[in-house]
């Protein structure tokens, strides 16, 4: 899927210890690769946000090493942050400026000389357009989001980053920032973003990783880890109770419920194995004289993989 | 990319006078309202009745120098420490910190603001100062020059301040309850050869009495110290604040996480 891709930025044990002795980041290794979008997961206070605070200047990393573009940013931090972008968690600007205003801010900051006609496609792309004379006081909370992401924007930058960018929005507005996300994909840029819409990430990620007590715990493709961990469930409820799978069934997925009345298939991957073999079960069931009244089938999605891998990392105790 | 970007110091600048601007009841009207004060009540009042303590120069022009470093030295502190505090307290420093812009640039833009800021006020305060007071400057060059170095100085420790603070309040704290008292006592209406001892040798300790007589050398080419005292003290004072600005941009205390 990736032919020839180029990697955009390399983290090598990257280890973040605040004054306090709280350890945000514990040798984190992770390579982005170019024009990918790039979703990063995790509770709570697993270091998604100073991961991306360390990338962009704003964490001060205790060891390890951070190249973009493949160059050190110790080192050229004036020429790489110029190519990378920050849309921050919280709605953080100064409240009293038009929209118009912080966005040519932004692009000046950043030493580009103005340029109405981008800021203006900037602005239009994000519909915020008709909103360039207002304050951002007087801005809901999903425009005021959709500006910052404007500002990130100004300076066209080649890697964004993206903490949380659909939090407290409606699922209207998500959708929008959504596609608004995948164009800026198809336009080359490189995007790594936090959600806790786990939804957001199927939808839209190349790749997957999750962190965990500030540890990267695993780094794959979407439709890789879901064919991978993915399943298909699927419960028959019996027309009329049995006393024990019959002999024939034995070699499909299926369990029997304590009290004879359904039968549960679990099994198959995230590619849609799993329904076909439903398919062939219900064949089977048929063949033997097991009659059912109704069949619910439905796939795990990513957040139940999240969440299980999670927990098993906490059983494991790799997480402590 | 060089080692300076003009471009992004000039944003941070004209961004900073804009929102002077939006605030200009606050950062203009109120500190010229309450210098105009001191001039009407010391100057035009009782100002008559005083003795300057300098040959020639009649009371109401003697405080004038004082004054207007009384308004620099607060304005300057208060306009360095809010424009850095701002962005720290509603968090849209992120974008100061993720983006190409080092040490030179953030001082250019937000000490080069705050201490124009000051020049326009103090250019208000001397031009409105003429309606109630007589005074001629003897070295206006230097009044302009020294009034640049103060307004410098004391926006960079302005901005020391806003990173230091961690509330409103420990912003408002040193300008308030430091700058304007030592400033009081350190000449602005009085020689302090005119005091007694101890007090004459007390009030050497306070640095604020070489800023005021330095100013008023420029004004009328006398003052309690030769004003070459004046300068060394302003530019150690600068150069102590750029140090430890340097150092702060150096640590990224209080500023990076």
């Amino acid at each position: 899927m990736f032919p020839a891709m180029q990697d955009i930025l390399e983290i090598e044990g990257l280890t973040k210890t605040y004054d306090g002795g709280f350890t945000a980041l514990n040798g984190v290794d992770l390579t982005i690769r170019k024009g990918e979008i790039f979703a990063l997961l995790g509770p709570n206070g697993a270091g998604k946000t100073t991961l991306i605070g360390a990338v962009c200047g704003l964490v001060q990393p205790s060891s390890g090493t951070i190249r973009a573009f493949g160059k050190d940013m110790g080192r050229h931090w004036r020429t790489l942050r110029r190519r990378i972008g920050l849309v921050p968690q919280e709605l953080a600007t100064d409240m009293f400026e038009t929209v118009l205003h912080t966005v040519n801010y932004s692009r000046g900051l950043f030493g580009l000389a103005p340029d109405a006609a981008r800021v203006e496609e900037i602005l239009r792309a994000l519909s915020l357009w008709d909103k360039r004379e207002e304050s951002l006081s007087a801005l809901s909370g999903g425009m005021k989001r959709r500006v910052l992401i404007a500002k990130a924007l100004a300076h066209d930058p080649e890697l964004l980053f993206l903490d949380e960018p659909t939090a407290g929005v409606d699922v209207e507005l998500r959708r929008d920032m959504w596609t608004h996300i995948s164009a800026l994909r198809e336009q080359g840029t490189t995007i790594i973003l936090t959600t806790h819409y786990i939804e957001e990430a199927e939808e839209m990620a190349d790749r997957v990783g999750i962190i965990q007590k500030g540890r990267i715990r695993m780094v794959e493709e979407t439709r890789a880890m879901m064919a991978r961990l993915g399943r298909t469930e699927a419960v028959f409820t019996l027309a009329a109770p049995i006393s024990a799978l019959p002999e024939g069934l034995s070699g499909h997925s299926l369990s029997l419920a304590e009290d004879g009345r359904s039968l549960v298939y679990r099994g198959g991957d995230g590619t849609g194995q799993g329904k076909s073999e439903v398919a062939a079960v219900t064949k089977a069931l048929i063949a033997h004289g097991v009659d059912y009244t109704a069949i619910d089938i439905r796939e795990s999605n990513l957040e139940e993989i999240f969440v299980n891998l999670l927990e098993n990392q906490s059983d494991t105790g790799e997480g402590a | 990319m060089s080692l300076f970007n003009a471009r992004s110091a000039w944003t941070i600048y004209k961004h900073e006078l804009a929102r002077a601007l939006r605030t200009a009841l606050q950062s203009i009207i109120a500190p010229l309202l309450s210098t105009m004060l001191y001039f009407v009540v010391f100057g035009a009042a009782i100002g008559g009745r005083m003795e300057s303590g300098l040959e020639g120069v009649d009371y109401g022009a003697f405080i004038v120098p004082g004054l207007l470093m009384l308004t620099l030295l607060s304005e300057s502190t208060a306009n360095g420490a809010f424009g850095i505090y701002m962005p720290r307290f509603t968090g849209a420093i992120y974008e100061l910190l993720s983006a190409p812009v080092g040490f030179a640039e953030t001082l250019v833009g937000f000490v080069g603001a705050a201490a124009t800021k000051s020049l326009v006020l103090a250019a208000i305060i001397l031009g409105t100062a003429r309606f109630f007071v007589d005074y001629t400057i003897v070295h206006p060059v230097l009044v302009l020059g020294f009034v640049l170095l103060v307004s410098a100085s004391f926006s960079l420790f302005g901005f020391i301040l806003g990173i230091w603070a961690r509330s409103f309040e420990q912003v408002g704290m040193v300008p308030s309850l430091f700058v304007m008292p030592l400033t009081f006592l350190g000449g602005t209406f009085y020689s302090i050869d005119l005091l007694p001892e101890p007090w004459r040798s007390v009030a050497l300790a306070n640095p604020m009495v070489y800023l005021v007589n330095g100013l008023r050398w420029c004004f009328y080419g006398q003052a309690d110290f030769p004003v070459i005292v004046s300068l060394l003290m302003a530019l150690g004072f600068l150069g102590i604040c750029i140090a430890i600005i340097a150092r702060i941009f150096a640590t990224g205390w209080r500023l990076r996480s």
